[in-house]
């Protein structure tokens, strides 16, 4: 029996999509977590390699492999609970999809990730991809509660839980979050929510990037705390000169208070924007890198940003670059080599900052890796933890660079 | 004292010095227990390492035996998580505490892992930092204790359990290699191991070092109290404040057992004894005029939503006078009788009304006295049953109605545990909570860092109830929990005092 045959008879016709993919690898579109865990069993089994995608607008869908297994049927969101703040979504819901549902019941997701707005809620916390919003809500895992995955050989595993606080357990819905699918492809995820800021405003300052550098340690020194606070390139922000962004949420007050400290501080130097500027600033820079070949994001310390923003103009060049100052966190787009990508992960390892690649071709993929430059004692780690979770190496995942 | 057990006593001995290796038995009995009394286990040795390269130097020489050991901190903890038997050495931290930096301009830290809680906080305060995660215990509880149960506190309402807040580790494994995990900046080198390691209660190795992030120091803080007639309107209030868009820093409630309990000990805090409840709502932030606004929004929800009435604290002495009681009510419940179990689990916030008054049902049902002080925002409940262990039959009873309110929480949507861990006493109830293949999966990310399960054995995973997973089945073989694979002929008798 054919693989796709084998599929057919597992899952249905309608889970096939023949010859949908441009490489013409057979893409099978499971319906429930239950099925993707017969699909992997059976993959096991067969020795298929599989990949994993989303809506397939981050990842470009190019890895070899026997079949694609997409979790766009995996789409509803079986609860919002807006008195509890936490929802429970399938991970191939679209964020799009999902921030209109929260909305419609009050409630916020405070996560801005790059990319396209109908991106998976899976792809955003398998490469845990935040945006700006980082900085006043932080990273990806601090808004999952739990998430429930299955293995390479086709086991439901669930951890974590629907509370707000939780240590029952190991915590493995920090170990899935950002592995880029290299422990299990990520079926459902139970969300920590926001209410909806009763108020919300972006202000934004052009200017060389040496000044908006300085203005941003201002802002730091001055003790504000804004949700978000980046520092974009012209290309990004679509403007003559680098930009500083910041963005206050919050309660009335809070957001008034914040604003009237950011004037104080800078001199007033600051222009608020319309709400609807503001909401295109965002959208626009976060879709900016789906548009670009390579993005990878790197975490130095608040104090070494400038640093490493010249090295990375040096390196790789600074067209595309979305960095928070305040906390070190820098995001670069554009394209570059394997070697180039290569050296500038082994200039930054000397400095003991990590680069995590978090969207490129395969082939660059594969010759650098999501991850690299590990610590002393940490790729025996990740190995076993692979070889636990994928014993029989089924999902085709960049996660080091191939030897 | 066998020759096996006096030639390791020996070179123990050798790494930390003598006065460091505790083997007479009265000496081992004072680390029989943790903060919880329900849990005894008499440790074999105690060693107490001074230094990092100690710590690894005798971790090594037990990987090397092939020994189990239980790292320990201050054992404040409240799960028997750092409970050693007989025939296996626990390591204690506390003389590593020393706070090896605080960079202020990147408001970070790095810390040995016995460095007392809130030692760390008083160190920042000087930089107008503060170091977020406050357990109860704070005042004697270490970093590396909060960082294996993952530990949480009043204000992490806010600012998030110590997850959040750890950005690195240095991890001595079961075999004394090292690992650097997590970078300063905070994003991993790989996968989060990190994020990983923290609340793995031991599991994974001993953490030597630890870098947390630091936050500022709130400028502004405003402290409310407000009293309600029933639990039940307490709980619906508190769903309110949620609900309001405003994150308090802390949202704490008290019943009125608690409340009684306090008001006649000397962390008496002014709070109205005939309250059915109280909650301690606090708002912090950088602008004065924007906390005192939100105040005001939050004392409106809860006067709209049954407080009988609200009190401001008036200044910083009426804030901590009270906190102290809110921090010292499990002291305080200490009045209440010779015994007590500080139970942990996490219910969907607007569960809190009806799930309240089924604890109530309970208590009553098993003639128990239950007092509820507990993290009311995260809707982590502490149900804490006071009881005399020496009465007949009672401590059945207790792990009876234990049981029982764990089973109530789980079927309102909630966990076992939220802070404390599962350590030995939630073990028991783990596969309500989690299937065989995701025990297994545990189980199995465990033996990637231990493969022995030598580290802290018998703790988290109840082995019983994983199904088999591949890589462990070969090495599986039947035995109890409290084992794993270690080797278990070291035993160092004592006289029976072994629970």
């Amino acid at each position: 029996m054919s693989l796709l045959d084998r599929v057919r008879a597992l899952l249905g016709d309608e889970a096939v999509e023949v010859a949908a993919t441009p490489d013409g690898v057979p893409r099978v579109a499971p319906a429930s977590p239950d099925a993707v865990a017969l699909l992997l069993g059976t993959a096991r089994e067969e020795g298929w390699r599989v990949r994993i995608e989303g809506a397939g607008s981050w990842l470009p869908a190019d890895a070899p492999a026997d079949l694609a297994l997409t979790t766009r049927r995996l789409d509803k969101i079986p609860a919002i609970e807006p008195q509890d703040l936490s929802a429970t979504a399938e991970a191939g819901i679209g964020c799009d999809l999902l921030r209109q549902q929260l909305a419609d019941r009050g409630t916020w997701l405070a996560l801005d990730p790059p990319g396209l707005a109908g991106r998976t809620v899976g792809s955003i916390v398998a490469t845990a991809t935040a945006g700006p919003l980082r900085q006043g809500f932080g990273p990806v895992r601090d808004h999952l509660l739990g998430v429930t995955f299955v293995t390479g050989d086709g086991r439901l595993v669930h951890s974590g839980g629907r509370v707000v606080k939780n240590v029952a357990g190991y915590d493995l819905t920090r170990l899935e979050a950002g592995a880029f699918g290299a422990f299990g492809v990520i079926v459902l995820v139970h969300l920590r929510l926001r209410a909806l800021p009763r108020a919300d405003q972006t202000l934004a300052l052009e200017g060389s990037r040496e000044d908006l550098t300085q203005v941003a340690e201002d802002i730091a020194a001055a003790g504000i705390q804004p949700a978000a606070h980046e520092l974009m390139s012209p290309a990004l922000a679509r403007r003559e000169r680098w930009l500083l962004a910041v963005r206050f949420a919050g309660s009335a007050a809070l957001v008034a208070a914040e604003e009237a400290g950011l004037r104080a501080a800078t001199g007033g130097r600051f222009a608020a924007l319309r709400a609807d500027e503001g909401h295109s600033l965002w959208m626009r820079a976060a879709e900016s890198f789906a548009t670009r070949p390579v993005a990878f994001r790197i975490g130095g310390l608040p104090d070494s940003s400038d640093e490493l923003l010249d090295l990375l103009q040096h390196q790789v060049g600074d067209e595309w670059i979305s960095a928070s100052p305040a906390i070190g966190a820098i995001r670069w787009g554009g394209d570059a080599t394997i070697d180039r990508l290569k050296r500038v992960r082994r200039t930054l390892a000397g400095l003991e900052v990590p680069l995590t690649l978090e969207r490129a071709p395969w082939p660059v993929r594969s010759a650098v890796g999501h991850f690299g430059a590990y610590r002393e004692g940490v790729g025996p780690l990740v190995a076993g933890l692979r070889r636990t979770f994928d014993p029989g190496e089924a999902f085709v995942v960049a996660a080091e660079a191939a030897e | 004292m066998s020759r096996d057990v006096a030639s390791l006593v020996d070179t123990l001995a050798e790494i930390v010095g003598p006065g460091h290796v505790r083997t007479a038995l009265p000496e081992r009995v004072t680390y029989a227990k943790d903060g919880l009394p329900t849990h005894r286990r008499v440790p074999g040795v105690v060693v107490l390492p001074g230094s990092r390269d100690e710590v690894i130097a005798v971790v090594r020489l037990l990987g090397a035996l092939g020994m189990p050991f239980v790292p320990r901190g201050a054992g404040t903890g409240l799960s028997g998580g750092a409970l050693a038997d007989g025939d296996a050495v626990l390591i204690v931290l506390t003389r590593l505490n020393r706070i090896l930096k605080i960079d202020a301009r990147n408001r970070l830290a790095v810390v040995e892992p016995g460095v007392v809680n809130i030692r760390l906080s008083a160190a920042a305060a000087p930089h107008g930092l503060q170091y977020t995660p406050d357990p109860s215990s704070q005042t004697a509880c270490t970093i590396g204790g909060n960082v294996a149960e993952n530990a949480g506190g009043p204000h992490c309402l806010k600012y998030g359990v110590t997850a959040t807040h750890v950005l690195a580790l240095e991890v001595a494994l079961a075999d004394g290699r090292v690992v650097e995990l997590g970078s300063p900046g905070g994003e991993p080198w790989g996968p989060d191991l990190v994020g990983l390691f923290v609340g793995s209660e031991g599991n994974f190795g001993v953490a030597t070092r630890i870098t947390v992030r630091l936050l500022p120091v709130a400028r502004a803080v405003r402290t409310l109290l407000a009293d309600f007639t029933s639990l039940r309107t307490a709980g619906e209030a508190v769903s309110a404040v949620i609900a309001s868009g405003i994150v308090p820093a802390a949202l704490e409630m008290m019943d009125q057992s608690c409340i009684r309990a306090v008001e006649d000990s000397v962390y008496a805090a002014g709070y109205p004894r005939d309250a059915a409840a109280v909650l301690l709502a606090e708002l912090d932030g950088g602008h004065e005029v924007a906390v005192a606004a939100d105040a005001e929004t939050i004392e409106s929800v809860l006067r709209a939503h049954g407080a009988r009435s609200v009190r401001v604290a008036a200044d910083a002495q009426e804030r901590e006078r009270l906190w102290l009681g809110r921090k010292k009510a499990f002291g305080a419940m200490g009045r209440l009788s010779r015994d007590l179990v500080v139970q942990d689990a996490v219910v969907p916030r607007s569960t809190l009304p009806d799930v309240l008054e089924t604890i109530a049902r309970i208590a009553a049902e098993y003639g128990l006295t239950v007092s509820n002080v507990f993290h009311a925002g995260d809707g982590n409940l502490h149900p804490n049953i006071s009881f005399d262990g020496r009465t007949p039959g009672l401590r059945e009873r207790v792990e009876a109605a234990s049981a029982e309110i764990m089973a109530t929480c789980i079927a309102a949507g909630g966990t076992i545990t939220g802070e404390h861990g599962i350590g030995l006493d939630k073990l028991r109830y783990m596969p309500l909570l989690f299937d065989g293949d995701s025990l297994a999966a545990m189980r199995a990310v465990r033996r990637v860092w231990d493969p022995d399960e030598r580290v802290n054995p018998g703790k988290v995973v109840p082995v019983h109830a994983c199904r088999e997973w591949a890589g462990t089945r070969n090495a599986e073989r039947g035995t109890r929990n409290a084992r794993g694979n270690a080797r278990s002929d070291f035993r160092v008798a004592t006289s029976g005092l072994d629970t």
